[in-house]
């Protein structure tokens, strides 16, 4: 049967045909939606683990464990998964074990543009990258077939083009495993500096038996169309090149990205006059290619930064410059903005307010640092809102004026290890936890804070007020907040920043677009008592515009959270009839 | 031959189904099909582009470039606009008269430039506008405006009225399918009026 499968999907179809047992995951944009079809599969155990180590320390015992097992995340999630990660190389596996990774190039939402096939190298693990969703299916399931016959665990490096691409796949069978023996073998698996001297002798052996494998592999594919240019490749890279090309080039197709294969290459480059290496981010493949003394054409030509397509290639390499049609007018940006009713708003106009130094943290809730907001000093990765903003107390003083902020998944994630650190070394700031009982930008995941699992079933409901307490933060400072309340959030904000130790701030209301959650009715503006001041504006609804002079707000798009209301100095937002 | 239809619109706006109806569309005419959508921060009220390319031949890249879409779907005036230097010449815009506010028009930092329908047809582009909103809503729901949009482009987007219907079918949540269904032959009867 045929079916139009988003490359994720594909991915988590390949999954369950290649007879996975166990999945843990944390979500994370382009990746999230493998882990969420796969769920979908009874036949594999699926989870939503706090972080993306967590993920992989618990995918990686499955596969010691002897089932085959996945962990997912996005480019960054990998770093925080980077210590497991190099062991592993290690120890090697009992069943199969492969790790999603999908990058951003473009950062359509990201903070920032790393190539993970760095990370292949640097833990000598061997990576496949997959160019459509028929191959996503491909792929996983070579990935599990290499990852137990190298004892290795393998990386599926996936693109957010590859990720969120549509394509057809022919679905086929599940192939049923089974769980292996179990082994007690301490000198594989306890990486103490006895063993593992001797286990990264094995790592090189491995690597260099995955070198010879690459160089015949049918992963590594040549299209050989004569002519003069030849274009090695891989990933999504290669649909440009094919899109603009087609047959006036020949192609090495590089579905394995690491380790290369030095003679394969070699081969495909002598046979054609100009040979370009078209690849997203980092110059890999041509860095590989000239250090080996081939020559090719790179990032002299083509960027380092930002996404390709086939517009850029054809551009730059054949210069074309298509016919189009343009209006003369200006055309106003259309950022992201918090959504109608976001339980976040109020935060972040109270912030504002306040005047308040805010160090943010990655969700919906970066977008409190746009127009006209602009509540947000700083935002680096997950959970240094509140470890960085402990240092920057520590230096400057100035506490009153300084708060974190941090959702409630991100705070499961990382942030309660930075809380610790403030308590134990006297740092005396506010964090404010966004709790809108759920992981929101990524598309409403669930996280140990919800109540229920990926599998939808009940779980624990960890509690926020007890976490803060465990980690050393006074209870009496442990205030809990309805954030669309906007005189007892400024109130309980004046409090905290002025209190003489650490202390935390709960805003708690789920998110508005969360199944179940209530919308009040829409309210609309009295035209004869709005004055114009625009008061309203500032909470940066985008229901909310000025028309003649007037405020007007669009009843299809309110979700009646009433926020604007108390905005009004003169009365004039009330209920639709 | 290969089709590359753009659509267009504001986060939140319904493009995802859109693009999944006419992937599904094109795959069950028996056409190679490729769909690029955004997911993640973009999705969050901001101008989104999802791409559907199909055809006879295998089609490769997921995206559309300048001057390379044969129709522009869209679900609000400025993404029209916005996205017009991908409509290849003597392409077609079928757009929603809905307007939204971005919020640099919010603020006051920019203007949303007035008469854009009238402006893109003075540059001689096929340009068909209708309040698709006020026909969902008339078949029971604003938010099958997308599927209306689809009945207005019907003939544009080259499938037979069966095969739309069936993926319309078949990607609808049951529970809203007959009010798209309404608002899809609402639409399509307007076009040919």
């Amino acid at each position: 049967m045929k079916q139009l499968m988003l490359g994720n999907e594909a991915v988590a179809r390949g999954l369950y045909e290649a007879g996975v047992k166990f999945v843990s995951s944390y979500p994370g944009t382009p990746s999230t939606e493998i882990t969420e079809e796969v769920a979908k599969y009874q036949e594999i155990y699926a989870e939503w683990a706090p972080n993306e180590k967590v993920a992989f320390e618990a995918a990686m015992g499955a596969a010691v464990g002897g089932g085959r097992a996945f962990c997912g995340m996005k480019h960054v999630g990998l770093n925080v998964a980077a210590d497991p990660l190099f062991v592993a190389g290690y120890t090697g596996i009992s069943a199969g074990f492969v790790i999603g990774v999908a990058d951003d190039p473009g950062m359509h939402s990201s903070q920032n543009e790393q190539d993970s096939r760095h990370y292949a190298e640097a833990a000598k693990l061997p990576m496949v990258e997959p160019a459509n969703a028929a191959e996503c299916v491909a792929y996983v399931k070579e990935a599990y077939r290499l990852s137990e016959m190298f004892d290795t665990p393998v990386i599926l490096r996936m693109t957010t083009r590859a990720s969120h691409s549509r394509s057809v796949v022919e679905l086929g069978e599940r192939e049923e495993t089974e769980i292996k023996a179990y082994e007690k073998l301490p000198q594989k698996y306890i990486m103490m500096p006895a063993n593992a001297k001797k286990r990264h002798f094995v790592v090189e052996e491995h690597l260099a038996a995955l070198r010879d494998f690459a160089e015949t592999s049918d992963l590594n594919t040549v299209e050989d169309n004569g002519g003069e240019v030849g274009i090695i490749t891989a990933g999504n890279a290669y649909n440009y090149a094919k899109e603009v090309f087609g047959k006036n080039a020949s192609y090495l197709k590089l579905g394995m990205v690491f380790p290369l294969p030095e003679k394969k290459i070699a081969e495909f480059a002598a046979k054609y006059e100009t040979v370009i290496v078209v690849e997203e981010l980092d110059p890999f493949i041509e860095n590989f290619c000239k250090s080996h003394g081939i020559h090719v054409i790179g990032k002299d030509v083509l960027p380092l930064c930002g996404e390709y397509s086939d517009e850029l290639l054809a551009k730059l390499l054949l210069g074309e410059d298509p016919d189009c049609t343009m209006l003369g007018d200006e055309i106003p940006n259309r950022p992201p903005v918090l959504c109608p009713g976001c339980p976040h708003r109020g935060v972040f106009y109270t912030l504002s307010k306040l005047k308040l130094r805010v160090s943010g943290d990655i969700g919906c809730y970066t977008l409190g640092a746009v127009a006209p907001l602009n509540a947000i000093d700083s935002v680096f990765c997950m959970g240094a809102s509140i470890s960085s903003l402990h240092g920057t107390v520590k230096v400057r003083g100035e506490e009153d004026k300084y708060v974190s902020v941090i959702g409630d998944s991100t705070f499961m994630h990382s942030g309660m290890t930075g809380l610790a650190n403030v308590v134990y070394n006297g740092g005396n700031t506010t964090t404010l936890i966004l709790d809108n009982s759920i992981t929101g930008m990524t598309g409403h995941q669930d996280n140990p804070l919800t109540g229920r699992t990926l599998k939808g079933t009940t779980a624990p409901n960890l509690s926020l007020e007890a976490i803060c307490t465990a980690l050393g933060v006074a209870p009496e400072h442990i205030r809990a907040v309805d954030p669309n309340n906007l005189p007892e959030l400024e109130k309980i904000l004046k409090e905290e920043t002025a209190a003489p130790c650490a202390s935390v701030i709960i805003c708690r209301r789920p998110c508005a677009l969360l199944k179940g959650v209530k919308r009040g009715k829409p309210v609309m503006i009295n035209e004869d008592k709005c004055v114009g001041c625009r008061a309203c504006m500032k909470i940066g609804c985008p229901c909310i515009s000025i028309v003649d002079k007037k405020a007007k707000i669009d009843a299809s798009m309110c979700a009646g959270c009433g926020l604007c209301p108390q905005m009004c100095r003169v009365g004039a937002i009330c209920e639709q009839e | 031959m290969i089709k590359n239809i753009m659509i267009v619109g504001v986060g939140g706006q319904g493009s995802l189904l859109a693009s999944k109806i006419l992937g599904k569309a094109a795959m069950d005419a028996g056409y190679d099909v490729k769909v690029s959508e955004v997911h993640g921060m973009s999705q969050r009220g901001g101008s989104v582009v999802t791409y559907v390319r199909y055809g006879d031949e295998p089609v490769y890249s997921p995206m559309i470039g300048t001057g390379k879409a044969d129709v522009i779907l869209s679900f609000e005036i400025l993404e029209a606009a916005r996205w017009l230097p991908c409509l290849a010449i003597g392409g077609v815009v079928v757009t929603s008269l809905q307007q939204i506010n971005p919020m640099p028009v919010i603020t006051g930092a920019a203007e949303y430039p007035a008469e854009l329908v009238e402006k893109m047809r003075a540059l001689a582009v096929d340009v068909r506008a209708y309040d698709v909103q006020s026909i969902a809503r008339e078949a029971g729901n604003e938010k099958a405006s997308n599927v209306a949009l689809m009945g207005i482009a019907e003939d544009a987007l080259g499938f037979d009225e069966a095969v739309l219907r069936g993926a319309i079918e078949a990607c609808v949540p049951a529970k809203a399918l007959d009010v798209n269904l309404k608002a899809f032959d609402m639409a399509r009867e307007l076009a040919k009026k």
